[in-house]
């Protein structure tokens, strides 16, 4: 089972990235680079050398560790199959929640650790959004608690067809911060743009400057799994149920792939934000999530 | 048994400084013996808690002269709880002291004399059954602990710093006077018994609350009355900050819980309060921390957040027991008394890393520091170990009682039935979130400019490793966060047992921790050998110069510094805390010489009450005309008296 879903995430989590570019070369105009080409990145720079800066430690090579680990541990937390996750008890998702922040934490202290002020720009960046994201995404699972009576994320984010009818507003409220969260969390445009070529702009990207060969390999894979599993995290609450498990995960997967469509569709049509404006649009996800808990307590 | 062999262990640390004091001067083996003496004190002691944990309550009654007073000790789950870091921390920090203040350095008996007094008060104080006793031991933890800090009094920070302390406590002290006259009046006796059912409504009820709340919460460093709190912790000798921290501010947390098991069930707006207190602190305590240059100060601040965390759980456990949820009051409760025994191990790790980082370079400065991973790699470690931990990330130790505290809050989501209580209940989750997240960017911060990059002073780039006792010290506190974050289910019971007293209540957390456990040691299993295998495959890479760019000649000033990884979040918070600075008016057309300085002074101390005190100060100034100097001035005001009293017996 735990290997099974393993598989599922490692083999799907870059295809995601491929959808997302087609989306945006295709309202571009263009035909741009083939579906599977993280794939290929990956295996290339498996094999590529590396080069260490010489005033780093090795808490820079256990940031894209920590990054790829959590990532995988996370999405043994979503029901991807419809039935209960591999991991699954009472209070896992305040486990799902921190586990990323361990992989925050990791993840701008190696890129503290190379010296560079890019990467220190990139790092306080990521720290500052953070402390705005989180209460959205928190309050969104209160309110899904309070709904599911349930602290397990498998029955919290399996809401049915019966919730969608007696509490349609609030959820439609949660998926819509949620979504904003994933762009956050995962570094998109309006919050980031993962194709910029300007350090001083950059928040992921110019973390991982000095990162090269297996270890950036790691990056990007722990990237593409992290941006998968926020993803899934509103694709199986938005998606229907059969019954059958591999229907189901046939579902969720489908509704993963037109989550990323979405945002494709949302990088081709708005530009970055300036990054002053970036803490009121994590407000704004904040405040949604505030109203739909008033909405469930009523 | 327990109660006996606490007695003997704050007898033996009260006496322990005596060698080093009244030894020759600079002493080393007099030095040694006296940390010998504490160290033994201590391991009694921790026979005596962990049989206070695990068997029944125990007590010993002495008679004293005083009156209402008696030298009765009494050791329950609770105290034998609180008791436990008091002893493991006051080992630990003198076996810092050892390297960190050694027998040659200025005033080392005087400090290892007041901080063995610190030591034993403290104990008495967890287990005091009597009050009167409980204010004489809490009155002798104020003063030695004054005496500590004010142990480089050459420095005038530090003087100001320990006197604001001595004034604190002294108001602190006031309102516990206050709190023992009123519960005497309560309860008819000195001891600490229950008070009668319903006294949680009446008015006297309200007042032992706020009296407690305003007593305690000063010595805990609850915001706002935290004013005396960083600069103390900050001026101390680490060692001392570590114990400080750790544990003296416990006191305060130790007496609210106290207080509140007297009460039985206590009415659910205590409950609100706490929270409110609790999460102001928290949030607001972080924010501090994260404008903070000085490493000692910021991690001042972190205590009064975690003290918030800690009373935001107290909070959920009253609101939630005085609305018949108890499954989930008890999480709150336990949540909480865990956070206690968390903070206080990686709170003393972190002061301890950080003295020995200020001990090599000199400075507390965090911008004058950077680099030192590589030049004290063992310290590096500790203090990495105990900012993860600080930051309630899992597989460490905060997380499991932030986790307790949070399944808490959630739970209560499900069942709220209305009223101000259970809306600060659902704020609980986002602060705590708020809390969480502001916290790691500024250990991410404290970590990366003091240990990570390059040295950004030569003072940084000779600095060496701590000495083997040093490093030793830390050891026992590494091994405690891991221990307490892999293994949260076997060390369940003894939290459940002092829960169980804390809230008057029955409950279990194992069953609820089991997984988390298994899912903290497979994650520490498969985290350790990754990183090994990365590290076994990349280690023999080519080492070159830093990308910046294409950039060949970078400088240890081209790094980010800490005031500008912190800025963006310091900005956001500038209606609570707004920054001073100084700039330069106008620059030439070329300028040679520019400057700019922030600071973040503390907006209770330095905006409200320290103008406060001038103020009062000026109007009292009136009365100095009165007071000449001159003999005879004052015959006239006796001359003046007399004939006022005789006009006033006559009529």
């Amino acid at each position: 089972m735990i290997a099974l879903q393993l598989l599922l995430v490692v083999a799907f989590s870059p295809l995601l990235l491929g959808v997302i570019n087609r989306t945006k070369a295709i309202v571009a105009g263009r035909r741009g680079q083939p579906l599977l080409q993280a794939y290929y990145d990956i295996l290339r720079l498996l094999r590529r050398g590396t080069v260490l800066s010489s005033t780093t430690t090795i808490v820079f090579l256990i940031g894209p560790v920590v990054a790829i680990v959590v990532g995988l541990a996370a999405s043994l937390m979503l029901p991807l199959t419809g039935r209960t996750a591999p991991i699954a008890f009472t209070g896992d998702v305040l486990v799902f929640v921190y586990v990323f922040a361990l992989s925050r934490f990791f993840t701008t202290s190696a890129a503290l650790d190379t010296g560079s002020a890019f990467e220190g720009m990139g790092a306080a960046r990521e720290v500052t959004f953070a402390c705005l994201a989180e209460p959205a995404l928190l309050l969104g699972m209160v309110a899904l608690t309070r709904l599911s009576h349930s602290l397990s994320l498998t029955r919290l984010i399996s809401v049915g067809g019966a919730e969608w009818r007696t509490a349609s507003a609030a959820l439609v409220l949660i998926v819509a911060s949620w979504f904003i969260v994933l762009l956050a969390e995962n570094s998109r445009v309006p919050f980031d743009d993962p194709n910029t070529h300007l350090e001083l702009t950059m928040i992921h990207e110019v973390m991982v400057l000095d990162h090269s060969g297996p270890a950036f390999a790691l990056v990007l894979y722990g990237a593409a799994v992290k941006l998968f599993v926020f993803t899934a995290l509103i694709a199986i609450m938005i998606t229907p149920r059969v019954g059958n498990a591999a229907a189901d995960a046939a579902l969720i997967l489908a509704g993963v792939l037109v989550i990323g469509i979405i945002i494709g569709l949302v990088e081709s049509a708005m530009a970055r934000l300036r990054l002053v404006r970036v803490p009121q649009l994590l407000i704004t996800a904040t405040l949604i999530s505030a109203f739909a808990v008033v909405l469930v307590l009523k | 048994m327990s109660a006996i062999l606490i007695a003997i262990a704050a007898a033996v640390c009260v006496v322990s400084g005596i060698p080093a004091l009244l030894g020759p001067r600079g002493s080393r083996s007099a030095c040694a013996l006296s940390t010998t003496v504490l160290i033994l004190g201590s391991l009694i002691g921790l026979t005596g808690v962990v049989l206070g944990l695990t068997g029944g309550v125990t007590a010993l009654t002495a008679r004293w002269t005083i009156p209402g007073a008696a030298l009765h000790i009494r050791v329950d789950a609770l105290s034998a709880f609180f008791a436990a870091p008091v002893f493991v921390l006051a080992a630990v920090g003198a076996l810092f002291g050892e390297g960190y203040w050694p027998a040659d350095s200025l005033r080392a008996g005087y400090v290892r004399a007041f901080y063995g007094v610190l030591a034993g008060g403290l104990a008495i104080v967890m287990v005091a059954q009597n009050t009167i006793l409980f204010l004489v031991a809490w009155e002798v933890v104020a003063v030695s602990s004054f005496f500590v800090v004010v142990t480089v009094d050459e420095n005038e920070n530090v003087r100001r710093a320990a006197w604001l302390y001595l004034i604190a406590s002294h108001v602190a002290t006031l309102a516990l006077f206050a709190l023992v006259a009123v519960m005497h009046d309560v309860t008819g006796t000195w001891e600490l018994t229950r008070f009668p059912a319903g006294t949680g409504a009446t008015g006297a009820g309200a007042a032992i609350f706020w009296l407690a709340l305003i007593g305690f919460g000063i010595k805990a460093g609850l915001m706002p009355f935290h004013v005396w709190l960083p600069g103390a912790h900050a001026g101390a000798p680490s060692h001392v900050s570590a114990i400080m921290s750790g544990v003296v501010i416990k006191m305060g947390v130790y007496g609210i819980v106290r207080v509140l098991t007297l009460f039985g069930r206590p009415p659910a707006w205590f409950g609100g309060v706490l929270l409110i207190f609790g999460i102001v602190s928290s949030i607001l305590g972080v924010a501090f921390a994260l404008a903070q240059h000085d490493l000692k100060r910021l991690l001042a601040y972190h205590s009064i957040e975690n003290i918030g965390i800690i009373v935001t759980g107290l909070g959920l456990g009253v609101v939630a027991g005085a609305q018949g949820m108890p499954a989930i009051a008890f999480l709150g409760y336990a949540g909480a008394l865990l956070h206690v025994w968390n903070h206080s191990l990686f709170k003393a790790l972190l002061f301890l890393g950080a003295g020995s980082a200020i001990h090599a370079t000199g400075t507390r400065e965090i911008d004058r520091m950077g680099g030192l991973a590589k030049r004290m790699p063992w310290t590096a470690a500790g203090f990495l170990v105990g900012a993860v931990a600080i930051c309630g990330l899992p597989p460490l130790n905060g997380f499991v009682s932030e986790w307790l505290i949070y399944i808490g809050s959630f739970a209560s989501t499900q069942r709220l039935a209305g009223g101000w209580t259970d809306l600060a209940l659902i704020v609980v989750a986002p602060a705590l979130a708020v809390t969480g997240a502001l916290a790691l960017a500024c250990f991410v911060k404290a970590f990366g400019a003091v240990f990570l990059g390059e040295p950004r002073t030569s003072e940084a780039a000779d600095a060496h490793e701590a000495t083997a006792s040093m490093r030793a010290a830390m050891l026992p506190l590494v091994v405690g966060c891991f221990a307490i974050g892999l293994l949260p289910a076997v060390i369940a019971p003894a939290v459940e047992r002092a829960a169980v007293v804390a809230g008057a209540m029955r409950g279990t957390i194992v069953a609820s921790l089991m997984p988390v456990q298994t899912f903290a040691l497979v994650l520490t299993a498969v985290l350790a050998v990754a990183v090994a295998g990365l590290w076994a495959k990349v280690r023999r890479a080519p080492r070159r110069l830093t990308w910046d760019c294409g950039y060949a000649a970078p400088t240890p000033r081209m790094q980010y510094t800490s005031s500008s990884f912190a800025r963006g979040l310091v900005a956001f918070f500038a209606w609570a805390m707004p920054p001073v600075k100084h700039e330069p008016k106008a620059l030439p057309l070329f300028p040679a010489h520019a400057s700019l300085e922030t600071h973040v002074p503390d907006t209770v101390l330095d905006r409200a009450l320290l103008p406060a005190a001038e103020r009062v100060r000026r109007f009292l100034f009136i009365s100095r005309h009165v007071q000449s100097g001159r003999m005879q001035t004052y015959l006239v005001y006796i001359a003046a008296t007399l004939v006022i009293l005789l006009v006033w017996s006559a009529q």
